[in-house]
Parts: C-alpha cells; sequence; structure tokens
C-alpha cells in the first residue's frame, strides 16, 4: 500500500513541477493544486496506513498493533483547510492579474521590475 | 505561566479584530496603537520573566507535553518578540500619516495586526506544526498588505511573492510529514532527542527540505527572487514592516531548527549554509549597487544583510551565534527605520527613484541625520550598531580559519557603504532635479510627528546598541549558549529526563 502511494504520490509531483515551471500562471496555479495535495499524502502516508483497523479504540481496551496514527489525518485536515484559503487567494489575483495587466505570462509581467532601469 | 506567554499572540489578534469592525472610520488606526502599545508592555513582562527564569513553558489546554501545543520562550525567543513589539509600535504610529483613508476601509489595520500576530506566534511557539500555521497566518496577512490599494504594480510583486512562498510553504509541510513519519513526534523539544533514533540519511534529506523551505522565508541565494520582485510595490509602512520582520522571521527559524534538531551532521548541511551565506551576501550588495531606486536598493541590502546572519549559523561556533542573534536584532531595527525613512523622502521630495529627487540635505537636514544613523549603522560604521554586529561575525570567522568568508563578509561591507553613499549624493547631496527645495515643513504637523517620532526612536535605539553595546553582547552570549546547549529548552517543555 504505501509502495502504491509513493508512486502516486511521485507522479502527482512530477506533473505538478511540470504544471509549476510552463510559462502561464494558470497552469502553475494548477500545478500548485496538484503538489499540495501530493504534501498532504505525504502526511498521510506518515501516519500509516493500515486496512480496516480504525484508529478508534474502545474504552478500557489495549491499542492495537497495528493502527492508524490518527493526529497526521488531523494534520492534514488543517492543511486542506489552510491551502482551500491560500488557493482562494491565489485565484483571485491571478485573475486580477489577468484583468489589469492584460497577462498571464510571468515573462511579460515586467511592470514592477522594468527591463531596463529607466533614467 | 501559560497566560504570559499567550497575551503577545492573543493582544494582536484581538486589535486585528476591533480594527476591522472599526475600519469604516478613524479608530482604526488609534486601536492599532493601543494594541502595539499594550503589546510592547506584555513583551516587556515576558522578557523580564525570562531574564529572572529561564526559559519558561506553557501548554496549551492543560494538554502535557509533547501532545499539546507548547509555547516556549527562551532569550531569542523573547529578545524577538520584544523588538517584534517595537516595530510593530513604531510602523502603526507611522501609519497614521502613511496609510490613506481609502486603505483604512479595505481593512489595512486589521491585516497588519494579523501579521504581527503570525509573526509573533511562529517566534513563541514550540510545536512544529503550529510554526506552520503561524506561517501560513503571516503569509495570509502579508498577501493581503502587499496588494492592498491594487495598482498594477503591486499585483505584478504580489503574484512572484504569492507564487513563491507557496512553493515555500509545501515544501515545509512535506518536510513536517516525513519528519513525523520518522520520529511520531513534531514537539521541537522533543525532536531534539527523538531524531536521534532515525536515520540519519534519511535525517539529512529531511534537514535539506526544511534548509530550502526556511531559506525562501530568509531570502538566500538562491531563492530570493520573490524580495526584490516585491518589496518596492506597497505602501511604505508594509514595506517597512516587512523589510523588518518577515525574512528575519524566517532566519529565526533556520536558527532554531539547526541548532536545536538538524544538528547531527554538520559538517553538511552547515558547510551548504556557509556556501549559500557567501553567495547571499555577494547577489544581494551587487543587485543592490545595479539599482537606483532608494526601496529598490534596500530590498536587495535585506538579501545581502540575511546572509550574515546565516554565516554566524554556518559557522556554529558560540561567537558566531552571538554574532547572528546580535546581527538579527540590530537588522530589524535599521531596516525597518530606513523603509520608514524612504517614504518620507517620497512625500516631501515627490519620489524614490535616486535620480528625480535631490536637496534633501540642505532642505530637510533632520531628515539627513536620521538617515545617516541607520544607513552607516547597515554599512557597519563604527560606533553604530552594525559595526558591532560585523565585528564578531568577522572576529568568528577568523577563529576557525574562515579567510576566505571574512573577505567577503568585509568587501561586502564596503561595497554596502558604497550603496549608501550614491542614495546619500542622489537623494541628499545634490539639488533637486525640478530646482523645488523638498522641505519637512511641507508636511502637515500631524504627518510630521507620526513620521519622525518612530524614525527618530528607531534611530535613537541604533545609537544606544552601538555606543553601550555591552549588555546587548552579553545578552547575546546568553542566548546563544541556549542554543547551542538546549538542555534548558527541553527540560522547560518536558520537565526533568530521567
Amino acid at each position: 500500500m504505501e509502495f502504491l502511494f509513493a508512486i502516486t504520490i511521485g507522479v502527482m509531483v512530477a506533473a505538478a513541477v511540470y504544471l509549476m515551471l510552463s510559462n502561464h500562471l494558470l497552469r502553475f496555479i494548477f500545478g500548485l493544486v496538484l503538489i499540495s495535495n501530493a504534501a498532504n499524502l505525504t502526511i498521510f502516508v506518515a501516519g500509516r496506513l493500515t486496512d480496516g483497523a480504525p484508529p478508534l479504540i474502545p474504552e478500557g481496551a489495549n491499542a492495537p498493533a497495528i493502527a492508524a496514527n490518527a493526529l497526521p489525518q488531523a494534520l492534514v485536515l488543517t492543511a486542506i483547510v489552510i491551502g482551500f484559503g491560500l488557493f482562494a487567494f491565489a485565484i483571485v489575483l491571478v485573475f486580477r492579474a489577468w484583468t489589469s495587466l492584460n497577462s498571464l505570462t510571468p515573462d511579460e509581467m515586467r511592470l514592477a521590475e522594468p527591463e531596463e532601469a529607466h533614467k | 505561566m501559560s497566560w504570559l506567554l499567550a497575551l503577545p499572540v492573543v493582544i494582536p489578534f484581538l486589535t486585528a479584530i476591533l480594527a476591522f469592525l472599526t475600519r469604516q472610520n478613524h479608530l482604526g488606526r488609534w486601536i492599532s496603537v493601543a494594541g502595539s502599545s499594550v503589546l510592547l508592555v506584555a513583551s516587556i513582562v515576558l522578557m523580564n520573566t525570562v531574564l529572572r527564569e529561564g526559559v519558561i513553558a506553557g501548554q496549551m489546554g492543560n494538554w502535557p507535553a509533547p501532545f499539546g501545543i507548547t509555547l516556549v520562550a527562551d532569550l531569542l525567543s523573547a529578545v524577538m518578540v520584544l523588538i517584534t513589539a517595537i516595530v510593530a509600535l513604531a510602523v502603526s504610529i507611522y501609519a497614521i500619516a502613511d496609510v490613506d483613508e481609502g486603505m483604512e476601509r479595505l481593512g489595512y489595520h486589521a491585516l497588519f495586526n494579523m501579521l504581527i500576530a503570525g509573526v509573533v506566534g511562529a517566534f513563541i511557539t514550540g510545536d512544529l506544526f503550529n510554526l506552520y500555521v503561524w506561517f501560513e497566518v503571516m503569509l495570509i496577512a502579508s498577501f493581503g498588505l502587499l496588494v492592498l490599494g491594487g495598482r498594477p504594480e503591486q499585483i505584478d510583486g504580489g503574484v512572484k511573492y504569492v507564487a513563491l512562498n507557496l512553493v515555500s510553504t509545501i515544501m515545509f509541510l512535506t518536510g513536517i510529514g516525513l519528519l513525523y513519519g520518522m520520529t511520531g513526534t513534531l514537539n521541537m523539544a522533543d525532536l531534539a532527542t527523538a531524531v536521534d533514533g532515525a536515520d540519519q540519511r534519511l535525517l539529512t534529506i529531511v534537514a535539506v527540505l526544511f534548509m530550502i523551505a526556511f531559506g525562501v522565508k530568509a531570502a538566500v541565494f538562491p531563492l530570493f527572487f520573490w524580495l526584490p520582485a516585491s518589496y518596492h510595490t506597497p505602501a511604505f509602512s508594509v514595506s517597512a514592516v516587512f523589510a523588518g520582520l518577515l525574512t528575519k522571521v524566517g532566519v529565526y527559524a533556520l536558527l532554531r531548527m539547526f541548532t536545536l534538531v538538524f544538528d547531527h551532521d554538520t559538517a553538511f548541511t552547515h558547510t551548504i549554509l556557509l556556501w549559500v551565506a557567501g553567495f547571499t551576501m555577494v547577489v544581494g550588495v551587487l543587485g543592490a549597487a545595479a539599482q537606483s531606486d532608494m526601496r529598490k536598493i534596500l530590498s536587495f541590502h535585506i538579501v545581502s544583510q540575511i546572509g550574515y546572519m546565516i554565516l554566524g549559523l554556518a559557522l556554529l561556533t558560540p561567537l558566531a551565534i552571538v554574532g547572528a542573534v546580535f546581527y538579527l536584532v540590530h537588522h530589524i531595527v535599521v531596516k525597518a527605520n530606513l523603509f520608514l525613512i524612504a517614504g518620507v523622502a517620497q512625500r516631501i521630495a515627490g519620489g524614490t527613484e535616486l535620480s528625480r529627487i535631490g536637496g534633501l540635505y540642505k532642505s530637510a537636514p533632520l531628515l539627513a541625520v536620521l538617515f545617516v544613523v541607520p544607513a552607516f549603522s547597515l554599512a557597519g560604521f563604527p560606533p553604530l550598531s552594525g559595526f558591532w554586529a560585523k565585528f564578531l561575525l568577522v572576529k568568528a570567522a577568523l577563529d576557525v580559519q574562515g579567510w576566505i568568508i571574512a573577505g567577503i563578509a568585509l568587501a561586502v561591507g564596503l561595497l554596502t557603504i558604497y550603496s549608501m553613499t550614491k542614495i546619500w549624493a542622489q537623494a541628499f547631496w545634490e539639488p533637486h532635479p525640478d530646482g523645488i527645495e523638498p522641505k519637512l515643513s511641507s508636511l502637515s504637523s500631524r504627518d510630521r510627528a507620526a513620521m519622525l517620532i518612530p524614525i527618530g526612536g528607531l534611530a535613537v535605539l541604533t545609537v544606544i546598541i552601538g555606543t553601550m553595546p555591552e549588555p546587548f553582547v552579553q545578552f547575546a552570549e546568553a542566548s546563544a549558549a541556549q542554543l547551542l546547549d538546549p538542555a534548558a529548552y527541553i527540560t522547560a517543555v518536558l520537565g526533568e529526563q530521567p
């Protein structure tokens, strides 16, 4: 199971890096969504993957030998919520960039850093 | 003890909420000033307690460490909180003159205080995931402040700032996940001992992930490009608080993690840091030399100065850490002040582009004096604070036979003087190209007071650190001793270990 997850995460990261390196802001955002979900999956895997062993233990019972750690799952939830807020902002920002700079190509966005310092 | 540790975070949060509720009228700016003043008092009390009792820790929600969220204040945390409060107060006073009603209505004061809460939280937390959360609080507030007003340059700079910082955040998150998978804990004090049992090679890989994540935040070579792309675009008070505090949170996180947790393979990690430090210093200062706008020059100098702090961490001798801590504190005061002064220059002389302004020395001598103090402190002129900071670091480098890096540090100091004299010559010495005489009296008396009082206060602080360095160096020594021997830190968080 871990192996499968590792491959999946690897593919996601590779695709994300490819998207983020392309010269287009919208693709960059898509890449960012992908890579952040890859990071979330990494944390998820770090908490051990078990098949059909819930991390809830009845009162008085001992912890089973193999059970998933519930803490990383809680961390992932937090990370997803924070990530959602960040992406909402990033998408609006990119939209504003489109309306006020008329471009989504980072190479053409030189307003803050003009290519030649004009005297 | 917990309330004392929680207060510096709670105060700016409450201030932010109040400021948001009153964003439609002028009350917000006064709430912001009042909130920063209360924060300053709280951080002085915290500092006193830490000086008296050593490292203090508090468990939030009474969950015992290492399970709950721990807040810890050692000397480094306490001084960073204190200096944050000082800068917050200075900038919130300055904002009365600098931030217009439009920005106030959009919630400038709420975002500003939220940013301060994030910065303070990052300095005071003892839990790695909690550190991530504070980074996010800080990041979201800084996004808002950066693009507030929505001029096209701001959007342009904002896109680059947001893009690179989000990538860094994801690196940080991945690092946290892997570290938890390897050790089963996220409490920093617990991690310090738990990493001993982990696979050391894997641990080095994770260390590099953290180095990249914090390196982006700290704006080190080759990860700094977001900084000069964005720092010259927002309002001056926003630039000043960013320049003073944001990158320093990255430096603080590096200092904390690479002395407490990732000190297992210093031959590898700290050698990388040494190279990074050298390149950061040189590239930053050369970038500054090529610029002709006051704020852009100052932005590149942030990068260059970060190199000095990383140098202290990379050498990892007691004296080098003393230098890094001293540098950190001195730099925050000086850098924030220089951006505030650039704001005044813009108001009275009509810009920050050096070729379009001038004559400030003749017609605004007070501003010229106030500029000389931080500018020459930044360059390392005795007897100002920057001299002692650079002296400690160069001495530390020479002590370990680091001739080359010591030479680089000195040469970069010289080039810093070049940039500062460039600003001095063109903005202050030469007459104004349009023949006007920029006078401070062209500001309304309220604006003049609101702008010059914080600048003067920070300049006085720089002079005090410079002329009476003894107590500050002693403090930095005590703080470096705590960083290099984290036993007190670990005991404060986890209790006595068997």
